[in-house]
């Protein structure tokens, strides 16, 4: 049996009227890459932030590194690292400072406290830097900055709250290289995101969260064989009869409508099998606008469990998080 | 024991250092007060105050001398009052969720930044008294060494409660808020009652009595008193008033200042302890 290192029972959080956590359920094993995957407004930053102190814990039980969050907060915010959302930085301070303070803030010893900023400053790339006002580095740096930061005291576990966000494609593949280093080093991570690549490549297990809900968790492997080996995409004007044609077939698991037009989920090879759909198809005389046989991906999990796309906001969405933080400047 | 808090100073002391223009304001400002408004009203005043009746065996003092203690006490006042400012900025651009994060007891916060606000109404404090001496303020006249030692002494006592008062009255506002504008507002709706409420440029003694119950709930009162005490001396004339204070009555001015910094105290704490920042 794995050894869990959170445990989450019934949290529920509210803000007025407004139920941004709806009760959920789940623990993190020990060692693990964990992820949260979900739109923006599912809930994922208010469970990290009452899993780190920051928010209080309304109603139930969270124990984390075995300390009780109601009673022992303390206990736990020693246990823990934390990158946030946002920058959480002092463009004033020099790297440097930024690390001596954070150590001093922890109760970290002298000693300790210097050997682990050089240790830090190693593993961030940053030893050429560590004279520079924080403001004067580039966003990946910042990025790397705070992720070694959150490590300075050997937390027991990581929180990443959407550690990417924001970040162009180059930056975000050497973070993501940066956190499986600090994984393998023992480091236990807890990460949310709402990018489908980011939870798909670095997590052990992934739970997908919706409307302050899991919907369903597992590795990524057991949630993309969930819905199928293979997946048919299927517009049609004709849908109902394209759904009594398609669900005929044995090798077809599962049909239903979706914003993409039918989804087909197949228990078969799916390159096989399109062929004699479309002639089944033609014979009942449904008429084929467009069809498309694919691998499922996380993004399609989503899709098939809410009904809706992941990727609601899309660019715009990215766009509008930049600009929040190039304000926030 | 836990000295978390000093990092937090550490840290303030850094960034006042650092950010030239806000130091460099921060001390020039109470010096162009002293130079113009100082001098400006002095020639004016002391040519009225000629013509006041001076009772024998006192000593007159010049309007300069009597407005340098208020200078002192305005500086302080606006110094402490803005010193919780850096909180906002931390709050929405800076560090406070690590601070409200890590296992640092969160009064450690407030000490840090009202250390830090204290820190520079003293050095702030001394570089007027330097000037003002400089330019004809007739402070520590005829005393001994011994003396002026303790002048100084009693005077940095004085600022260093009631610049802490306003410390964590700012910090407390300034937590509970989310705008600058607001933060701004509130600080600059309560200067200016403040400040012409009290006893720093001109007697209180002439107020029609509405005004003097203001006076005497004003903090800044008590500290001007404090300072010209320490200062001048416990029996002078000035502005056509006689001052005399009695040491029970400084005593009284800086027990009303340490329950004042006691209750702001309270506020600040309760507000530290629930603030939540996401």
């Amino acid at each position: 049996m794995k050894d869990a290192i959170i445990e989450v029972y019934g949290l529920f959080h509210s803000y007025g009227d407004f139920e941004a956590v709806k009760g959920i359920t789940f623990n993190v094993y020990r060692g693990e890459i964990f992820s949260f995957l979900g739109p923006n407004g599912a809930g994922k930053s208010t469970t990290i932030n009452v899993l780190t102190t920051l928010l209080p814990l309304q109603k139930g039980r969270v124990l984390v590194n075995g300390y009780d969050l109601r009673r022992e907060k303390r206990k736990v915010r020693e246990s823990i690292g934390i990158v946030f959302q946002d920058e959480v930085l002092d463009g004033d301070l020099t790297v440097w400072e930024t690390l001596e303070f954070h150590g001093r803030i922890y109760g970290m010893p002298k000693k300790e406290r210097r050997e682990r900023i050089e240790e830090m400053l190693k593993l961030a790339e940053l030893e050429k830097k560590v004279n520079e006002r924080v403001k004067y580095l580039s966003g990946g740096m910042r990025r790397r900055l705070e992720i070694s930061r959150g490590l300075m005291t050997r937390p027991d576990v990581l929180f990443l709250d959407e550690p990417t966000l924001g970040l162009d494609p180059q930056t975000r593949y050497r973070i993501w290289e940066y956190i499986r280093k600090v994984n393998k080093e023992g480091t236990t991570i807890f990460l949310t995101t709402h990018y489908m690549e980011e939870a798909d490549l670095l997590s052990d297990r992934i739970s997908i969260i919706d409307h302050g809900r899991i919907i369903i968790s597992g590795t990524s492997e057991e949630l993309k064989n969930s819905i199928g080996s293979d997946l048919i995409y299927l517009e049609t004007k004709n849908s109902e009869k394209g759904k009594e044609v398609a669900s005929s077939f044995k090798e077809v698991k599962n049909v239903k409508d979706s914003s993409r037009g039918l989804e087909i989920s197949l228990q078969a090879d799916g390159r096989r099998f399109l062929p004699k759909l479309i002639i089944a198809l033609e014979k009942s005389g449904v008429d084929i606008e467009s069809i498309s046989l694919k691998k499922p991906t996380l993004d399609d999990v989503f899709l098939h469990y809410t009904g809706r796309e992941l990727r609601d906001g899309g660019p715009e969405d990215r766009i509008k998080a930049i600009a929040m933080k190039r304000r926030r400047r | 024991m836990n000295t978390a808090f000093l990092t937090v100073y550490w840290r303030d002391m850094i960034r006042f250092r650092r950010f030239r223009p806000m130091l460099f304001s921060t001390l020039i400002q109470p010096i162009l007060w002293m130079a113009f408004f100082g001098i400006g009203m002095s020639s004016n005043f002391d040519k009225f105050s000629q013509f006041a009746m001076l009772p024998p065996g006192i000593r007159s003092v010049d309007y300069l001398t009597f407005m340098a203690a208020g200078v002192i006490a305005m500086t302080t006042l606006f110094t402490s009052l803005f010193g919780g400012i850096s909180l906002l900025f931390d709050k929405r651009w800076g560090i406070m969720k690590e601070m409200l994060a890590s296992p640092m007891p969160r009064t450690h916060i407030l000490w840090g930044i009202s250390l830090s606000g204290v820190t520079k109404a003293l050095i702030q404090a001394t570089l007027i008294m330097i000037f003002g001496l400089l330019i004809g303020v007739e402070f520590f006249s005829g005393f001994t060494l011994a003396r002026i030692i303790i002048a100084v002494l009693g005077i940095a006592l004085f600022v260093t409660i009631f610049s802490l008062g306003f410390l964590f009255l700012s910090a407390g506002i300034t937590m509970r808020l989310e705008s600058m504008e607001g933060v701004q507002g509130i600080m600059t709706l309560l200067t200016m009652p403040l400040f012409f409420s009290s006893n720093a440029l001109y007697p209180i003694e002439s107020f029609p009595s509405w005004l003097r119950v203001i006076s005497v709930v004003n903090p800044l009162t008590y500290l001007v008193k404090g300072i010209r005490y320490f200062a001048i001396g416990n029996d002078f004339f000035a502005m056509g008033t006689h001052y005399s204070y009695s040491l029970q009555e400084i005593l009284t001015s800086l027990i009303v200042l340490i329950i004042f910094s006691a209750i702001t105290y309270v506020f600040a704490w309760v507000t530290f302890r629930k603030a939540v920042v996401t």
